[in-house]
């Protein structure tokens, strides 16, 4: 009965039943809806500070944004370092589906390296995300045109303007002025990581690299919208932005203003054309280098914009060195540039007067002894005062006095000049050449018998050879403090600074060093004759260079030995290799009355101080004083 | 009994009246629910076209599929229950064989096989979504309610058959969809509380087993839903932005297209499974409650057409139908907001993608339908 009824469809009761499961089942829905809106209160409610914040971190990033590099003029505000765009082509790896192919059209249409695809690949591989691969760091005008109308067909490529700093007078002023290059590794440790955000590039060398922290300025940072992939999204997208923290806007880097006169810097480099040598002007009332020139010089844009590695290979092979800052880096035996200095110690301890003769016969030699140190002149000089030793340049009369001096107090007199240690110019990486004592000797060398002084190294010290050494810069600046007559300024390229923005100026005051004091300024007017014979008086040594010069000049000529003639050998130059002939020297000053104008000149290997260095600083100086800074 | 407004609307007191009433009733559209429909594919369209980026193509696109969705529910409700009762069978049959196609030689699209070319492109479980509590409804018209155990025998292999062929695709979300529509069925047609309960206890050996069939992508998303922190920019990558952009919308929202979240492109899959997160965003809790209301409705709606339905195939068909798409609410909802793991699960009738939307409003074609043809049938 009951099995009988139950096979039979109630419809009712089936209908009671389901009533009561679709209750069941509303019941259960709101149940597991509630769930949902309870978490979503829980977010949108509890959690929305939390959530808010981070949805704030998630789109906003903080960019870094690099300051303008500081200008960098010369005395009279000519640019020698500049900021101009220039054209960077770069890839974007996620956005080129072939990016071989890409490479070798581009390749082909010689917009860049083809034997740099390997690297180019590489790079893609390595690069962050979204981060482009420079593909050709300085674009000429015409693979920008080039590029520019066949870009549809190389998408994820494009060419983007940048700062790049620009040397204009790159090769002349480049030992002074120095270059900015890519941050080392080691740069980045000893920098201000958020000064430097957002910087690829540094001063390495010259003024660019000791004036970094003036020239450089601070960074600033801005706030951008940054979508999922870390690209930034359109401007307009900014409304997005209710809040955000200010920007920082960067602060440039002052300008810069050297002493250096670029018409003169550029003369000095033009006289040094296809020499290896340097030349240094020093205006001798203030320290302010005038010119600071090496030669050969480069282009410091290579630098500035990248170089392939072959062009860096080619800089650095060059046997001529053209890197090589020989003004403040390279040490030459400075020869008879350093007589008149003698002179005053010699006049300053009693070894002379100015008025004493004494007989040259071509050599000398020390008592007990029959080494023979010749004179450059082999039938001698006859009978010579100072001046006549000074103008002529006889070596004797210096051996003679110089064995009454004494190599240490001849070493204390050239201290004053400042030979034998730095000058103090604001580059980084000057060299303090080398004035030899007995003390220095035996630190040297160590105890007897290496390290004892012989009377022999004392004569050859007197005219500038043996151990003795000096920079171009040291010998401006001692020849600066004879044509002052003692009164002594440290060198420097840098004669202000000034704010971009504020237009305020900063002038770095001379510094005045120690003054060369002597019993007498007697002394000085016989050093200074003597010197002005030099170029003036038909017997000194450089009077073809001085007879037709259109101001008077002081100078005094100087040849150095690069290897040591063998006693009694004949010097040869013809015989010689090139790089074997004498280093040719010469100091000057002008106008004798008043001096403006100090210079040294280093011609390497020029083999005649007179007759190859002198006319390089009688170019200079008419340049200088031609030019209306004549009194 | 005075009926609030809404309760008249869900107790289908307000009848259209005039030339468009008899023009409704001729379709046999029922009002209220395509009012619900309307309202919530109206607010969709809305939402989407800010979850889109602006992007007016793809917008047009989904206004078109809508279009079409709307047509296959018109087609639908003109067929009477009994008719489809009728093709039940052979409805089913068809799928089965579509599914095995499927597996076969469909069409791979990231690395799942759902797509079958048969001059259209379409995927057979979609098919399956409404053949599957149908033959279920079907097996059960005839026989005693609540059912025996062997009637539920036959109609657990009627589910598990497809739910196994669609899980090996792999199509998770859709499988677990089917097997729910079938489970739904059995307890609209009475299955008893305790044998629920039982079922519920076997699940977890039945997880376990589920565990050993889930591909690794699937695996991953549980174990990111545990912890979604342990991997951030991985596995937990969406569900952790979900939350933010869900968290960050507040009470009010951020305003439409406004969301950072969603335009920055933040928050993956923001058109599709995950444009709830974007609504959540940019209207707030304010807005996503609203859509929650207007779902609540129709589902009430499609229950109420299911408790007044003539016959038991019409019956649990009405219930499932209305029940599956709360399940298809809550899922999203849910794993949107970090609570149940991600399954690829769209929002219904808000995430872009035609092809479920057309099952969807099918499915509300069949209620029309019924509704319409409930006096026509004996009692």
């Amino acid at each position: 009965m009951a099995s009988l009824l139950s096979s039979i469809k109630d419809h009712h009761s089936e209908r009671r039943l389901f009533v009561g499961r679709v209750a069941f089942s509303v019941l259960l829905a709101l149940v597991l809806l509630g769930t949902v809106v309870a978490r979503l209160v829980q977010l949108q409610v509890f959690g929305y500070e939390h959530f808010a914040e981070r949805s704030q971190g998630n789109r906003v990033r903080i960019e870094a944004v690099p300051p303008i590099r500081g200008l960098v003029f010369d005395r009279q505000g000519r640019v020698l370092a500049e900021n101009l765009p220039a054209y960077r082509l770069e890839l974007i790896p996620e956005q080129v589906r072939d990016i071989e192919g890409t490479l070798t059209r581009l390749a082909a249409l010689g917009l860049i390296d083809e034997e740099a695809i390997p690297r180019f690949l590489e790079l893609s591989r390595s690069a962050p995300r979204f981060k482009p691969v420079a593909l050709n760091l300085r674009m000429t005008d015409e693979q920008i045109a080039d590029f520019a109308i066949r870009r549809p067909r190389f998408p994820g490529v494009d060419f983007r303007p940048r700062l790049v700093r620009h040397y204009p007078d790159g090769e002349a002023v480049a030992h002074a002025v120095g270059y900015v290059g890519a941050l080392s590794t080691e740069d980045l440790q000893a920098l201000d990581p958020a000064r430097y955000a957002g910087t690829s590039q540094t001063g390495k060398t010259g003024v660019e690299n000791s004036y970094e922290s003036i020239l450089h300025g601070h960074a600033g940072f801005r706030h951008i919208v940054t979508n999922a992939r870390g690209r930034q999204v359109p401007a307009s997208s900014r409304d997005l932005l209710d809040t955000l923290p200010t920007d920082k806007q960067p602060a440039p880097g002052d300008n810069v203003y050297l002493s250096i006169d670029l018409d003169l810097q550029r003369t000095a480099y033009q006289s040094l054309e296809g020499r290896r040598g340097a030349v240094v002007a020093i205006d001798p009332w203030s320290g302010e280098i005038l010119a600071l020139t090496s030669a050969p010089s480069f282009d410091p844009n290579l630098f500035a914009l990248g170089m392939s590695s072959a062009e860096f290979r080619a800089l650095t092979g060059d046997p001529d060195q053209p890197l090589f800052n020989r003004a403040v880096v390279g040490t030459y035996p400075p020869g008879s540039t350093i007589k008149p200095m003698l002179a005053i110690a010699a006049l300053e301890t009693g070894a002379t007067n100015l008025t004493r003769k004494s007989l040259c016969r071509g050599w000398f030699s020390l008592p007990n002894s029959s080494h023979r140190y010749r004179d450059w002149k082999p039938e001698g000089h006859g009978e010579i005062d100072l001046h006549g030793a000074i103008a002529q340049s006889c070596d004797v009369y210096f051996y003679e006095i110089s064995n009454d001096i004494g190599i240490d107090r001849m070493h204390d007199y050239l201290d004053r000049f400042g030979l034998g240690h730095p000058t103090g110019i604001d580059i980084v990486g000057e060299v303090a050449g080398l004035v030899p004592n007995r003390e220095w000797k035996r630190q040297r060398f160590g105890p007897s018998p290496e390290g004892r002084w012989y009377q022999g190294e004392t004569i050859i010290a007197s005219i500038g050879q043996g151990y003795m050494l000096a920079t171009p810069l040291q010998l401006a600046s001692a020849t600066a403090a004879v044509a002052t007559r003692g009164i002594r300024y440290r060198p420097r390229l840098v004669a202000a600074y000034e704010n971009p923005l504020t237009g305020e100026r900063t002038l770095t005051a001379p510094e005045r060093l120690a003054d060369v004091n002597l019993s007498s300024p007697f002394y000085w007017d016989g050093i200074v004759e003597a010197m002005y014979g030099v170029m003036h008086e038909p017997d000194g040594t450089a009077y073809e260079v001085g007879s037709d010069a259109d101001h008077e000049i002081a100078g005094k000529s100087g040849t150095a030995q690069v290897f040591s003639v063998a006693q009694d050998a004949e010097y040869n130059e013809e015989e010689l290799e090139e790089r074997m002939w004498d280093h040719a020297l010469f100091i000057a000053f002008a106008p004798l009355e008043n001096p403006q104008i100090a210079v040294s000149v280093i011609v390497e290997n020029g083999s005649s101080g007179s007759r190859v260095a002198a006319p390089v600083a009688k170019a200079v100086i008419d340049a200088y004083l031609g030019a209306g800074h004549a009194p | 009994m005075r009926l609030s407004q809404t309760q008249r609307a869900v107790v289908g007191a307000v009848a259209p009246s005039g030339g468009f009433g008899r023009l409704m009733r001729r379709l046999n559209v029922d009002g209220p629910l395509l009012g619900g429909l309307l309202l919530i594919s109206v607010f969709g369209l809305f939402v989407l076209y800010s979850a889109v980026g602006e992007n007016l193509r793809l917008w047009v696109n989904q206004l078109l599929r809508f279009g079409v969705a709307v047509a296959a529910m018109l087609i639908v409700a003109q067929l009477s229950p009994d008719f489809m009762r009728r093709w039940t069978p052979l409805a089913y049959a068809g799928g089965l064989v579509l599914l095995l196609l499927v597996l076969v030689t469909g069409d791979v699209s990231q690395g799942a096989r759902r797509w079958l070319d048969l001059g259209v492109r379409f995927q057979p479980s979609e098919i399956m979504k409404l053949a599957v509590p149908m033959m279920a409804a079907w097996y059960l018209h005839d026989r005693q309610i609540p059912p025996r155990i062997s009637s539920l025998l036959v109609i657990t292999l009627v589910i598990a058959v497809p739910t196994f062929m669609i899980a090996r695709q792999p199509d998770l979300g859709t499988s677990l969809l089917i097997a729910a529509s079938g489970l739904i069925v059995v307890v609209l047609a009475g299955l008893s509380i305790r044998l629920i309960l039982g079922l519920a206890v076997l699940s977890v050996p039945g997880a376990m087993i589920l565990w050993t069939f889930m591909q690794d992508y699937q695996r991953q998303r549980v174990l990111t839903l545990l912890n979604p922190d342990s991997d951030p920019l991985g596995a937990g990558y969406n569900i952790i932005q979900s939350k933010i952009a869900i968290g960050s919308g507040g009470l009010f929202g951020k305003g439409w297209t406004n969301g950072s979240q969603a335009q920055l492109e933040f928050l993956p899959e923001r058109d599709t499974d995950f444009i709830f997160a974007v609504m959540a965003e940019e209207l707030g809790l304010l807005g996503v409650l609203a859509l929650i209301g207007l779902y609540m409705f129709v589902i009430g709606r499609g229950l109420f057409i299911a408790i007044q339905a003539g016959d038991t195939f019409s019956r649990l068909l009405a219930g499932t139908v209305s029940l599956t798409f709360f399940i298809y609410v809550f899922v999203n909802t849910a794993m949107v907001t970090g609570l149940v793991p991600v399954v690829g699960i769209p929002l219904p009738l808000v995430s872009f993608g035609g092809t479920s939307m057309v099952t969807l409003m099918a499915g509300f074609g069949i209620l029309m339908s019924i509704h319409s043809h409930r006096k026509l049938l004996p009692h």
